[in-house]
Protein backbone atom coordinates (compact mmCIF):
# COMPACT_ATOMS: atom_id res chain seq x y z
CA UNK A 1 0.00 0.00 0.00
CA UNK A 2 2.87 2.41 1.10
CA UNK A 3 4.29 2.80 -2.33
CA UNK A 4 6.44 5.31 -3.74
CA UNK A 5 3.71 7.73 -5.93
CA UNK A 6 3.50 11.25 -7.53
CA UNK A 7 2.16 12.39 -4.45
CA UNK A 8 5.31 10.94 -2.40
CA UNK A 9 7.61 13.10 -4.54
CA UNK A 10 5.12 16.43 -4.06
CA UNK A 11 5.18 15.49 -0.44
CA UNK A 12 9.60 15.08 -1.06
CA UNK A 13 9.56 18.70 -2.62
CA UNK A 14 7.55 20.26 -0.38
CA UNK A 15 9.48 19.35 2.62
CA UNK A 16 12.76 20.33 0.85
CA UNK A 17 11.45 23.81 0.11
CA UNK A 18 10.20 24.36 4.12
CA UNK A 19 13.71 22.92 5.32
CA UNK A 20 15.76 25.24 2.84
CA UNK A 21 13.51 28.11 4.03
CA UNK A 22 14.36 26.93 7.24
CA UNK A 23 17.89 26.89 6.49
CA UNK A 24 18.13 30.20 5.35
CA UNK A 25 19.47 32.19 8.15
CA UNK A 26 23.02 29.73 7.20
CA UNK A 27 22.81 30.99 4.33
CA UNK A 28 22.69 34.85 5.53
CA UNK A 29 25.27 33.69 7.94
CA UNK A 30 28.07 32.68 5.98
CA UNK A 31 27.29 35.14 2.60
CA UNK A 32 27.23 38.06 5.67
CA UNK A 33 30.70 37.14 7.34
CA UNK A 34 32.66 37.25 4.02
CA UNK A 35 31.67 40.56 2.99
CA UNK A 36 33.83 43.71 3.74
CA UNK A 37 32.82 46.03 6.49
CA UNK A 38 31.11 48.42 4.27
CA UNK A 39 29.40 45.57 1.79
CA UNK A 40 27.78 44.25 5.29
CA UNK A 41 26.13 48.02 6.04
CA UNK A 42 24.79 48.35 2.54
CA UNK A 43 24.23 45.36 0.64
CA UNK A 44 20.93 43.13 0.95
CA UNK A 45 21.39 40.29 3.65
CA UNK A 46 20.51 37.79 0.70
CA UNK A 47 22.70 38.97 -1.59
CA UNK A 48 26.17 37.05 -1.81
CA UNK A 49 29.28 38.96 -1.64
CA UNK A 50 30.84 40.88 -4.48
CA UNK A 51 34.13 39.50 -3.26
CA UNK A 52 35.57 37.18 -1.05
CA UNK A 53 36.38 38.93 1.94
CA UNK A 54 37.61 37.05 4.82
CA UNK A 55 39.37 40.08 6.69
CA UNK A 56 36.26 39.77 9.41
CA UNK A 57 37.88 36.23 10.23
CA UNK A 58 41.46 37.25 10.17
CA UNK A 59 40.67 40.16 12.66
CA UNK A 60 38.35 37.51 14.95
CA UNK A 61 41.21 35.54 15.17
CA UNK A 62 43.89 38.03 15.81
CA UNK A 63 42.09 39.65 18.60
CA UNK A 64 44.01 39.53 21.70
CA UNK A 65 43.83 40.61 25.89
CA UNK A 66 41.02 38.96 27.68
CA UNK A 67 38.64 38.17 25.40
CA UNK A 68 40.53 36.81 22.96
CA UNK A 69 38.80 34.40 20.82
CA UNK A 70 42.05 31.98 20.01
CA UNK A 71 42.47 31.88 23.78
CA UNK A 72 38.99 31.20 24.63
CA UNK A 73 38.79 28.68 22.30
CA UNK A 74 41.70 26.69 24.03
CA UNK A 75 39.86 27.55 27.48
CA UNK A 76 36.62 25.69 26.02
CA UNK A 77 38.48 22.88 24.82
CA UNK A 78 40.20 21.94 27.90
CA UNK A 79 37.04 22.20 29.85
CA UNK A 80 34.98 20.27 27.81
CA UNK A 81 37.99 17.46 27.50
CA UNK A 82 38.48 17.34 31.03
CA UNK A 83 34.70 17.70 31.99
CA UNK A 84 34.26 14.63 29.35
CA UNK A 85 37.49 12.73 30.88
CA UNK A 86 36.16 12.73 34.27
CA UNK A 87 32.42 12.08 33.44
CA UNK A 88 33.75 8.81 31.61
CA UNK A 89 35.86 7.84 34.27
CA UNK A 90 34.14 8.61 37.80
CA UNK A 91 30.33 8.17 35.84
CA UNK A 92 31.54 4.48 34.56
CA UNK A 93 33.15 2.86 37.72
CA UNK A 94 30.47 4.45 40.04
CA UNK A 95 27.58 3.38 37.69
CA UNK A 96 29.36 -0.02 37.18
CA UNK A 97 29.54 -0.51 40.97
CA UNK A 98 25.86 0.11 41.78
CA UNK A 99 24.87 -2.11 38.50
CA UNK A 100 26.19 -5.22 39.47
CA UNK A 101 26.21 -4.95 43.01
CA UNK A 102 22.54 -5.59 44.70
CA UNK A 103 22.79 -4.36 48.14
CA UNK A 104 20.88 -1.96 49.76
CA UNK A 105 23.40 0.85 49.42
CA UNK A 106 24.06 0.68 45.77
CA UNK A 107 19.88 0.95 45.28
CA UNK A 108 19.65 3.83 47.59
CA UNK A 109 22.63 6.01 45.67
CA UNK A 110 21.08 4.83 42.24
CA UNK A 111 18.09 7.23 43.69
CA UNK A 112 20.20 9.63 44.97
CA UNK A 113 21.60 10.06 41.44
CA UNK A 114 17.90 9.85 39.55
CA UNK A 115 16.70 11.87 41.94
CA UNK A 116 19.77 14.25 41.13
CA UNK A 117 18.63 14.40 37.16
CA UNK A 118 15.66 15.75 38.00
CA UNK A 119 16.36 18.60 40.49
CA UNK A 120 16.51 21.90 38.61
CA UNK A 121 19.83 23.48 39.04
CA UNK A 122 18.97 27.10 39.30
CA UNK A 123 18.69 26.98 43.20
CA UNK A 124 22.04 25.74 43.54
CA UNK A 125 23.63 28.23 41.59
CA UNK A 126 24.55 30.78 44.10
CA UNK A 127 25.87 28.46 47.00
CA UNK A 128 28.11 27.29 44.48
CA UNK A 129 29.11 30.34 42.97
CA UNK A 130 30.18 31.22 46.75
CA UNK A 131 31.65 27.73 47.86
CA UNK A 132 33.98 27.60 44.62
CA UNK A 133 35.12 31.33 45.54
CA UNK A 134 35.80 30.69 48.67
CA UNK A 135 38.06 27.91 48.02
CA UNK A 136 39.31 29.77 44.60
CA UNK A 137 37.88 27.65 42.08
CA UNK A 138 36.20 30.38 40.47
CA UNK A 139 37.72 32.10 37.29
CA UNK A 140 39.98 28.56 36.46
CA UNK A 141 39.63 25.77 33.99
CA UNK A 142 40.05 22.92 37.12
CA UNK A 143 37.14 24.64 39.31
CA UNK A 144 34.72 24.84 35.72
CA UNK A 145 35.98 21.36 35.01
CA UNK A 146 34.89 20.06 38.52
CA UNK A 147 31.82 22.02 38.37
CA UNK A 148 30.79 20.12 35.34
CA UNK A 149 31.31 16.95 35.91
CA UNK A 150 29.39 17.34 39.66
CA UNK A 151 26.57 19.13 37.87
CA UNK A 152 26.24 15.86 34.77
CA UNK A 153 27.60 13.15 36.56
CA UNK A 154 24.02 11.78 37.37
CA UNK A 155 23.06 11.46 33.34
CA UNK A 156 26.43 10.25 33.37
CA UNK A 157 25.61 7.46 35.78
CA UNK A 158 22.33 7.03 34.67
CA UNK A 159 23.19 6.45 30.79
CA UNK A 160 26.32 4.18 32.04
CA UNK A 161 24.09 2.01 34.96
CA UNK A 162 21.34 1.49 32.26
CA UNK A 163 24.26 0.01 29.29
CA UNK A 164 25.62 -1.90 32.43
CA UNK A 165 22.31 -3.69 33.35
CA UNK A 166 22.03 -4.70 29.62
CA UNK A 167 25.47 -6.35 29.96
CA UNK A 168 25.93 -9.79 30.54
CA UNK A 169 28.34 -10.54 33.78
CA UNK A 170 29.90 -13.62 32.05
CA UNK A 171 32.75 -10.87 29.82
CA UNK A 172 34.08 -9.58 33.17
CA UNK A 173 33.63 -13.40 34.93
CA UNK A 174 35.70 -14.82 32.02
CA UNK A 175 38.49 -12.43 32.47
CA UNK A 176 38.72 -12.98 36.37
CA UNK A 177 38.98 -16.84 35.66
CA UNK A 178 41.60 -15.93 33.64
CA UNK A 179 43.50 -14.68 36.37
CA UNK A 180 42.55 -10.81 35.75
CA UNK A 181 42.11 -8.39 38.73
CA UNK A 182 38.63 -6.86 38.77
CA UNK A 183 40.02 -3.16 38.05
CA UNK A 184 41.75 -5.19 34.58
CA UNK A 185 38.35 -7.01 34.62
CA UNK A 186 36.35 -3.66 34.18
CA UNK A 187 39.03 -1.24 32.40
CA UNK A 188 40.18 -4.15 29.96
CA UNK A 189 37.61 -6.00 29.50
CA UNK A 190 33.71 -4.36 30.48
CA UNK A 191 34.31 -0.47 29.48
CA UNK A 192 35.84 -1.07 25.80
CA UNK A 193 32.96 -3.31 25.23
CA UNK A 194 30.66 0.29 26.57
CA UNK A 195 31.82 1.93 23.61
CA UNK A 196 28.08 3.42 22.51
CA UNK A 197 27.54 4.35 26.18
CA UNK A 198 31.11 6.39 26.34
CA UNK A 199 29.64 8.06 23.32
CA UNK A 200 26.75 8.86 24.01
CA UNK A 201 28.13 10.16 27.56
CA UNK A 202 30.74 12.22 25.87
CA UNK A 203 28.56 13.77 23.31
CA UNK A 204 25.75 14.50 24.89
CA UNK A 205 28.14 16.20 27.74
CA UNK A 206 30.52 18.00 25.39
CA UNK A 207 27.56 19.59 23.89
CA UNK A 208 26.26 20.60 26.71
CA UNK A 209 29.56 22.09 28.61
CA UNK A 210 31.02 23.40 24.78
CA UNK A 211 27.65 25.70 24.22
CA UNK A 212 27.01 26.75 28.13
CA UNK A 213 26.71 30.35 28.81
CA UNK A 214 24.77 30.71 31.62
CA UNK A 215 27.43 29.05 34.10
CA UNK A 216 30.60 30.25 31.97
CA UNK A 217 29.51 33.48 32.34
CA UNK A 218 28.89 33.30 36.49
CA UNK A 219 31.75 30.97 37.80
CA UNK A 220 34.50 32.79 35.11
CA UNK A 221 33.40 35.92 35.61
CA UNK A 222 35.53 38.65 35.36
CA UNK A 223 38.46 36.36 35.00
CA UNK A 224 41.20 36.09 32.02
CA UNK A 225 40.04 32.64 31.62
CA UNK A 226 37.14 32.85 29.71
CA UNK A 227 34.94 29.84 27.23
CA UNK A 228 34.04 30.69 23.83
CA UNK A 229 30.59 31.55 24.21
CA UNK A 230 31.19 34.30 27.13
CA UNK A 231 34.41 35.89 25.27
CA UNK A 232 31.95 35.75 21.90
CA UNK A 233 29.28 37.25 23.94
CA UNK A 234 32.12 40.14 25.22
CA UNK A 235 33.08 40.92 22.24
CA UNK A 236 30.56 41.07 20.63
CA UNK A 237 28.83 43.85 22.83
CA UNK A 238 31.86 45.57 21.97
CA UNK A 239 30.67 46.11 18.50
CA UNK A 240 28.30 48.26 16.73
CA UNK A 241 26.24 46.38 13.87
CA UNK A 242 29.58 45.36 12.44
CA UNK A 243 27.50 41.87 10.76
CA UNK A 244 30.26 40.57 9.29
CA UNK A 245 32.64 40.51 12.11
CA UNK A 246 29.69 39.45 14.55
CA UNK A 247 28.99 36.64 12.00
CA UNK A 248 32.76 35.77 12.01
CA UNK A 249 32.54 34.81 15.41
CA UNK A 250 29.50 32.82 15.49
CA UNK A 251 30.75 30.71 12.53
CA UNK A 252 34.43 30.31 14.33
CA UNK A 253 32.10 29.00 17.52
CA UNK A 254 29.86 26.65 15.10
CA UNK A 255 32.21 24.82 12.60
CA UNK A 256 34.03 22.59 15.85
CA UNK A 257 30.42 21.60 16.87
CA UNK A 258 29.18 21.17 13.19
CA UNK A 259 32.29 18.97 12.21
CA UNK A 260 31.80 16.69 14.92
CA UNK A 261 27.85 16.88 13.79
CA UNK A 262 28.60 16.19 10.26
CA UNK A 263 31.09 13.32 11.59
CA UNK A 264 29.16 11.58 13.91
CA UNK A 265 25.47 12.94 13.09
CA UNK A 266 23.32 9.39 13.91
CA UNK A 267 25.25 8.98 17.21
CA UNK A 268 24.44 12.93 17.84
CA UNK A 269 20.83 12.28 16.99
CA UNK A 270 20.34 8.75 18.76
CA UNK A 271 22.08 10.44 21.85
CA UNK A 272 19.20 12.93 21.72
CA UNK A 273 16.72 10.87 21.28
CA UNK A 274 17.51 7.99 23.33
CA UNK A 275 19.92 9.75 26.43
CA UNK A 276 17.71 12.73 26.67
CA UNK A 277 15.01 10.91 28.06
CA UNK A 278 16.89 10.31 31.00
CA UNK B 1 9.64 7.00 30.87
CA UNK B 2 13.28 5.33 30.89
CA UNK B 3 13.49 6.82 34.56
CA UNK B 4 10.06 4.90 35.25
CA UNK B 5 11.35 1.42 34.11
CA UNK B 6 14.31 1.68 35.22
CA UNK B 7 13.09 2.58 39.06
CA UNK B 8 10.96 -0.33 39.08
CA UNK B 9 13.70 -2.20 37.66
CA UNK B 10 15.55 -1.85 40.82
CA UNK B 11 12.59 -1.61 43.12
CA UNK B 12 11.71 -5.02 42.33
CA UNK B 13 14.62 -6.92 41.22
CA UNK B 14 17.12 -6.21 44.35
CA UNK B 15 14.25 -7.04 47.20
CA UNK B 16 13.24 -10.00 46.09
CA UNK B 17 17.14 -10.92 46.03
CA UNK B 18 17.71 -9.87 49.71
CA UNK B 19 14.19 -11.56 50.43
CA UNK B 20 16.32 -15.06 49.95
CA UNK B 21 18.32 -15.67 53.07
CA UNK B 22 21.47 -16.85 52.49
CA UNK B 23 24.34 -17.71 54.23
CA UNK B 24 26.75 -14.48 53.38
CA UNK B 25 29.71 -16.25 52.40
CA UNK B 26 28.12 -18.86 50.93
CA UNK B 27 25.86 -16.86 48.23
CA UNK B 28 28.89 -14.43 47.56
CA UNK B 29 28.69 -13.74 43.81
CA UNK B 30 31.08 -15.42 42.03
CA UNK B 31 33.58 -12.62 41.41
CA UNK B 32 33.78 -9.27 42.97
CA UNK B 33 32.36 -6.22 40.42
CA UNK B 34 34.79 -3.57 40.46
CA UNK B 35 35.63 -1.96 44.05
CA UNK B 36 32.95 -0.43 46.04
CA UNK B 37 34.73 2.94 46.74
CA UNK B 38 34.27 3.04 42.97
CA UNK B 39 30.68 4.87 43.52
CA UNK B 40 33.20 7.29 46.39
CA UNK B 41 33.92 10.43 43.93
CA UNK B 42 30.28 10.27 41.90
CA UNK B 43 28.00 9.98 45.71
CA UNK B 44 30.52 12.62 47.07
CA UNK B 45 30.25 15.91 44.05
CA UNK B 46 26.28 14.59 43.35
CA UNK B 47 25.68 15.11 47.10
CA UNK B 48 27.84 18.49 47.30
CA UNK B 49 27.02 20.13 44.00
CA UNK B 50 23.23 18.51 43.91
CA UNK B 51 21.74 18.29 46.93
CA UNK B 52 23.77 20.40 49.41
CA UNK B 53 23.75 23.22 47.50
CA UNK B 54 20.63 23.17 46.49
CA UNK B 55 19.23 22.87 49.94
CA UNK B 56 21.71 25.66 51.01
CA UNK B 57 20.16 27.69 47.82
CA UNK B 58 16.56 26.94 49.53
CA UNK B 59 18.03 28.06 52.79
CA UNK B 60 19.42 31.53 51.46
CA UNK B 61 15.71 32.08 50.33
CA UNK B 62 14.49 33.66 53.41
CA UNK B 63 17.35 35.66 54.04
CA UNK B 64 18.41 39.16 52.90
CA UNK B 65 22.46 37.83 52.54
CA UNK B 66 24.50 40.51 49.60
CA UNK B 67 27.54 38.07 49.74
CA UNK B 68 29.54 40.19 52.55
CA UNK B 69 28.49 41.06 56.08
CA UNK B 70 25.78 40.47 57.91
CA UNK B 71 22.93 38.63 57.10
CA UNK B 72 19.19 38.30 59.22
CA UNK B 73 16.53 35.64 58.35
CA UNK B 74 13.50 37.14 57.07
CA UNK B 75 11.27 35.00 56.63
CA UNK B 76 8.89 35.40 53.49
CA UNK B 77 9.34 38.95 52.81
CA UNK B 78 11.75 38.18 49.60
CA UNK B 79 8.65 36.53 48.45
CA UNK B 80 6.44 39.19 49.25
CA UNK B 81 8.91 41.49 47.36
CA UNK B 82 8.30 39.39 43.83
CA UNK B 83 4.65 38.99 44.11
CA UNK B 84 4.48 43.02 44.66
CA UNK B 85 6.90 43.63 42.28
CA UNK B 86 5.09 44.58 38.26
CA UNK B 87 8.40 44.06 36.62
CA UNK B 88 9.02 40.61 38.31
CA UNK B 89 5.16 39.41 37.98
CA UNK B 90 6.15 40.08 33.99
CA UNK B 91 9.24 37.56 34.51
CA UNK B 92 6.76 34.88 35.71
CA UNK B 93 4.53 35.81 33.15
CA UNK B 94 7.21 35.45 30.13
CA UNK B 95 8.77 32.71 31.64
CA UNK B 96 5.51 30.90 31.35
CA UNK B 97 4.81 32.64 27.57
CA UNK B 98 8.14 31.01 26.30
CA UNK B 99 7.88 28.03 28.52
CA UNK B 100 4.11 26.79 26.63
CA UNK B 101 4.65 28.73 23.41
CA UNK B 102 8.22 26.93 22.67
CA UNK B 103 6.36 23.53 23.77
CA UNK B 104 3.26 23.83 21.38
CA UNK B 105 4.93 25.14 18.72
CA UNK B 106 8.60 22.89 18.59
CA UNK B 107 5.59 19.83 19.10
CA UNK B 108 3.75 20.98 16.45
CA UNK B 109 6.37 21.55 13.93
CA UNK B 110 8.41 18.54 15.11
CA UNK B 111 5.56 16.07 14.54
CA UNK B 112 4.70 17.75 11.45
CA UNK B 113 8.42 17.48 9.92
CA UNK B 114 8.43 14.10 11.43
CA UNK B 115 5.35 13.21 10.10
CA UNK B 116 6.23 14.15 6.31
CA UNK B 117 9.99 12.64 6.64
CA UNK B 118 8.90 9.10 8.33
CA UNK B 119 7.68 7.40 5.25
CA UNK B 120 8.83 6.86 1.70
CA UNK B 121 10.93 9.60 1.32
CA UNK B 122 14.11 8.64 -0.10
CA UNK B 123 16.30 11.66 1.19
CA UNK B 124 14.66 11.04 4.45
CA UNK B 125 18.11 10.92 6.43
CA UNK B 126 19.58 13.68 4.61
CA UNK B 127 16.07 15.56 5.72
CA UNK B 128 16.40 14.35 9.37
CA UNK B 129 20.38 15.48 9.84
CA UNK B 130 19.72 19.22 7.94
CA UNK B 131 16.54 20.08 10.53
CA UNK B 132 17.94 18.25 13.71
CA UNK B 133 21.49 20.61 12.63
CA UNK B 134 20.83 23.72 14.68
CA UNK B 135 19.95 21.78 17.71
CA UNK B 136 23.44 20.97 18.70
CA UNK B 137 24.87 24.70 17.99
CA UNK B 138 25.28 27.21 20.97
CA UNK B 139 22.69 29.08 21.71
CA UNK B 140 24.06 32.16 22.14
CA UNK B 141 25.28 32.06 18.61
CA UNK B 142 21.94 31.01 16.83
CA UNK B 143 20.41 33.85 18.97
CA UNK B 144 23.36 36.54 17.08
CA UNK B 145 22.13 35.58 13.61
CA UNK B 146 18.24 36.23 14.55
CA UNK B 147 19.55 39.19 15.74
CA UNK B 148 20.58 40.27 12.79
CA UNK B 149 17.41 39.52 11.09
CA UNK B 150 15.60 40.89 13.69
CA UNK B 151 17.54 44.15 13.00
CA UNK B 152 15.39 47.09 11.85
CA UNK B 153 16.89 47.33 8.22
CA UNK B 154 17.33 43.44 8.56
CA UNK B 155 16.24 40.31 5.85
CA UNK B 156 12.69 40.15 7.88
CA UNK B 157 11.52 43.67 7.51
CA UNK B 158 13.19 43.48 4.20
CA UNK B 159 10.78 40.31 3.17
CA UNK B 160 7.99 42.59 4.40
CA UNK B 161 8.50 45.22 2.22
CA UNK B 162 9.21 43.08 -0.65
CA UNK B 163 6.11 41.16 -0.10
CA UNK B 164 4.06 44.44 -0.23
CA UNK B 165 3.45 44.41 3.80
CA UNK B 166 4.88 47.65 4.89
CA UNK B 167 2.36 48.21 7.71
CA UNK B 168 3.96 44.89 9.62
CA UNK B 169 7.77 46.21 9.38
CA UNK B 170 8.50 47.27 12.95
CA UNK B 171 11.45 47.24 15.22
CA UNK B 172 11.17 43.68 16.12
CA UNK B 173 13.61 43.55 19.18
CA UNK B 174 13.07 46.80 20.73
CA UNK B 175 9.26 46.37 20.52
CA UNK B 176 7.32 45.67 24.10
CA UNK B 177 5.32 43.43 22.34
CA UNK B 178 7.17 41.88 19.98
CA UNK B 179 10.19 41.26 21.29
CA UNK B 180 9.18 38.49 23.07
CA UNK B 181 7.73 36.66 19.92
CA UNK B 182 11.20 37.44 18.32
CA UNK B 183 12.73 35.35 21.26
CA UNK B 184 9.76 32.61 20.82
CA UNK B 185 10.78 32.28 17.25
CA UNK B 186 14.61 31.88 17.65
CA UNK B 187 14.20 29.13 19.99
CA UNK B 188 11.39 26.95 18.45
CA UNK B 189 13.53 27.30 15.13
CA UNK B 190 16.38 25.97 17.08
CA UNK B 191 14.48 23.70 18.90
CA UNK B 192 12.09 22.32 16.31
CA UNK B 193 14.71 19.27 15.29
CA UNK B 194 15.33 18.04 18.64
CA UNK B 195 11.07 17.38 19.12
CA UNK B 196 11.06 15.89 15.71
CA UNK B 197 14.22 13.66 16.42
CA UNK B 198 12.26 12.52 19.49
CA UNK B 199 8.94 11.75 17.64
CA UNK B 200 10.67 10.24 14.36
CA UNK B 201 11.82 7.28 17.40
CA UNK B 202 8.46 7.24 18.79
CA UNK B 203 7.00 6.37 14.83
CA UNK B 204 9.25 3.83 14.21
CA UNK B 205 7.94 1.98 16.63
CA UNK B 206 4.05 1.71 14.56
CA UNK B 207 4.46 -0.90 12.55
CA UNK B 208 3.20 -0.91 8.69
CA UNK B 209 1.16 -3.69 8.93
CA UNK B 210 -1.46 -1.58 11.43
CA UNK B 211 -1.32 0.93 9.43
CA UNK B 212 -2.38 -1.14 6.56
CA UNK B 213 -4.84 -3.07 8.28
CA UNK B 214 -6.69 0.47 9.62
CA UNK B 215 -6.41 1.70 6.03
CA UNK B 216 -7.93 -1.56 4.75
CA UNK B 217 -10.80 -1.20 7.16
CA UNK B 218 -11.73 1.78 5.72
CA UNK B 219 -9.42 4.69 8.13
CA UNK B 220 -8.86 7.87 6.17
CA UNK B 221 -5.71 9.22 7.11
CA UNK B 222 -7.00 11.77 9.82
CA UNK B 223 -8.49 8.12 11.46
CA UNK B 224 -5.27 6.67 10.88
CA UNK B 225 -3.71 9.50 13.00
CA UNK B 226 -5.95 9.56 15.48
CA UNK B 227 -6.41 5.80 15.98
CA UNK B 228 -3.50 4.32 15.05
CA UNK B 229 -0.49 6.58 15.66
CA UNK B 230 -1.10 8.69 18.30
CA UNK B 231 -1.45 5.79 20.21
CA UNK B 232 1.58 4.25 19.64
CA UNK B 233 3.74 7.42 20.23
CA UNK B 234 1.93 8.89 23.64
CA UNK B 235 5.65 8.11 25.37
CA UNK B 236 7.54 10.55 22.73
CA UNK B 237 4.33 12.99 23.75
CA UNK B 238 5.32 12.69 27.18
CA UNK B 239 8.67 13.03 26.92
CA UNK B 240 8.68 15.95 24.41
CA UNK B 241 6.64 18.01 26.18
CA UNK B 242 7.93 17.51 29.39
CA UNK B 243 11.43 18.15 28.69
CA UNK B 244 10.08 21.18 26.42
CA UNK B 245 8.55 22.53 29.27
CA UNK B 246 11.91 22.25 31.77
CA UNK B 247 14.01 23.37 28.80
CA UNK B 248 11.53 26.36 28.33
CA UNK B 249 11.69 27.66 31.92
CA UNK B 250 14.89 28.45 31.78
CA UNK B 251 15.51 30.35 28.76
CA UNK B 252 18.51 32.48 28.84
CA UNK B 253 21.06 33.40 26.78
CA UNK B 254 18.47 33.92 24.08
CA UNK B 255 17.11 36.70 26.02
CA UNK B 256 20.92 37.95 26.86
CA UNK B 257 21.49 38.13 23.41
CA UNK B 258 18.94 39.20 21.79
CA UNK B 259 17.26 42.08 23.81
CA UNK B 260 19.40 41.97 27.51
CA UNK B 261 15.90 41.73 28.89
CA UNK B 262 14.75 45.19 27.39
CA UNK B 263 12.59 46.83 25.97
CA UNK B 264 12.21 48.29 29.86
CA UNK B 265 12.01 44.87 31.27
CA UNK B 266 9.85 43.53 28.63
CA UNK B 267 11.38 40.25 27.91
CA UNK B 268 12.72 39.49 31.40
CA UNK B 269 12.69 36.09 32.88
CA UNK B 270 13.08 34.35 36.31
CA UNK B 271 16.44 33.25 35.17
CA UNK B 272 17.25 36.46 33.46
CA UNK B 273 16.53 38.17 36.56
CA UNK B 274 18.48 35.07 39.44
CA UNK B 275 21.23 36.11 37.47
CA UNK B 276 20.93 39.94 37.22
CA UNK B 277 19.63 40.38 40.63
CA UNK B 278 21.89 37.45 42.42
CA UNK B 279 25.10 38.19 40.45
CA UNK B 280 24.98 41.99 39.53
CA UNK B 281 23.39 43.57 42.17
CA UNK B 282 24.84 40.96 44.27
CA UNK B 283 21.44 40.47 46.44
CA UNK B 284 22.17 36.55 46.65
CA UNK B 285 19.31 36.30 49.26
CA UNK B 286 16.86 37.88 46.87
CA UNK B 287 18.39 36.01 43.71
CA UNK B 288 17.58 32.74 45.37
CA UNK B 289 14.25 33.28 46.50
CA UNK B 290 13.84 34.14 42.39
CA UNK B 291 15.86 30.26 41.83
CA UNK B 292 13.24 29.26 44.58
CA UNK B 293 10.17 30.03 43.04
CA UNK B 294 11.66 29.02 38.98
CA UNK B 295 12.55 25.64 41.07
CA UNK B 296 8.96 25.26 42.48
CA UNK B 297 7.70 25.78 38.71
CA UNK B 298 9.91 24.04 36.98
CA UNK B 299 9.38 20.71 39.73
CA UNK B 300 5.21 21.79 39.91
CA UNK B 301 5.13 20.94 36.05
CA UNK B 302 7.56 18.13 35.69
CA UNK B 303 5.78 16.02 38.80
CA UNK B 304 2.24 17.71 37.02
CA UNK B 305 3.18 16.07 33.60
CA UNK B 306 4.43 12.58 34.79
CA UNK B 307 0.80 12.19 36.56
CA UNK B 308 -1.00 13.01 33.07
CA UNK B 309 0.83 10.62 31.14
CA UNK B 310 1.03 7.89 33.62
CA UNK B 311 -3.03 8.27 34.24
CA UNK B 312 -3.19 8.05 30.48
CA UNK B 313 -1.29 4.55 29.94
CA UNK B 314 -3.12 3.69 32.99
CA UNK B 315 -6.49 4.17 31.07
CA UNK B 316 -5.22 2.82 27.55
CA UNK B 317 -4.30 -0.32 29.70
CA UNK B 318 -7.55 -0.85 31.13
Amino acid sequence: MFRYTKLTAVREVIVWIITLAMLLPFYILIVTSLKSDQEALTTSAVAPPSSLDFSAFVEVLTTTGRNSIPMSILNSVIITAGAIFGLVLFGSVAAYVIARRTRRWTTFTYYLVLIAIILPAQLGTVPLYIGARSVGLTGNAIGMILLWIGILLPLSVFLYASFFRGLSTEYEEAAVIDGATPTQAFFRVVLPLMAPATGTVAILAGLIVWNDFFNSLIFLGGSTTQTLPVAMYTYVGGLVSAWNKIFAVVIISMIPILAFYMFAQKRFIQGFAGGLKG
Amino acid sequence: MTIDENSTRTLTVPPRARRTPAPPSKKKPLISYGHWWWALPAVILVIGVHYVATLTGGFFAFTNWTGLGDWEFIGLDNFVRIFNDPQLLGAVWNTLFLAFGSVILTNVFGLLFALAINRMLKTRYILRTLIFMPVVLSPLAVAYVWKFIFQFNGPLNGFLGLIGLEEFQKVWLADPTWSIWAILITVVWQQTGFVMVIYLAGLASVPVEVEEAASLDGAGVWGRFWNVTVPAIRPSIAIATTLGIIQGLRIFDQILALTGGGPAGATETLATEIYKQAFSLGQFGFGSALALVLTVIILAFAILQQYVTRDRDAAGRA
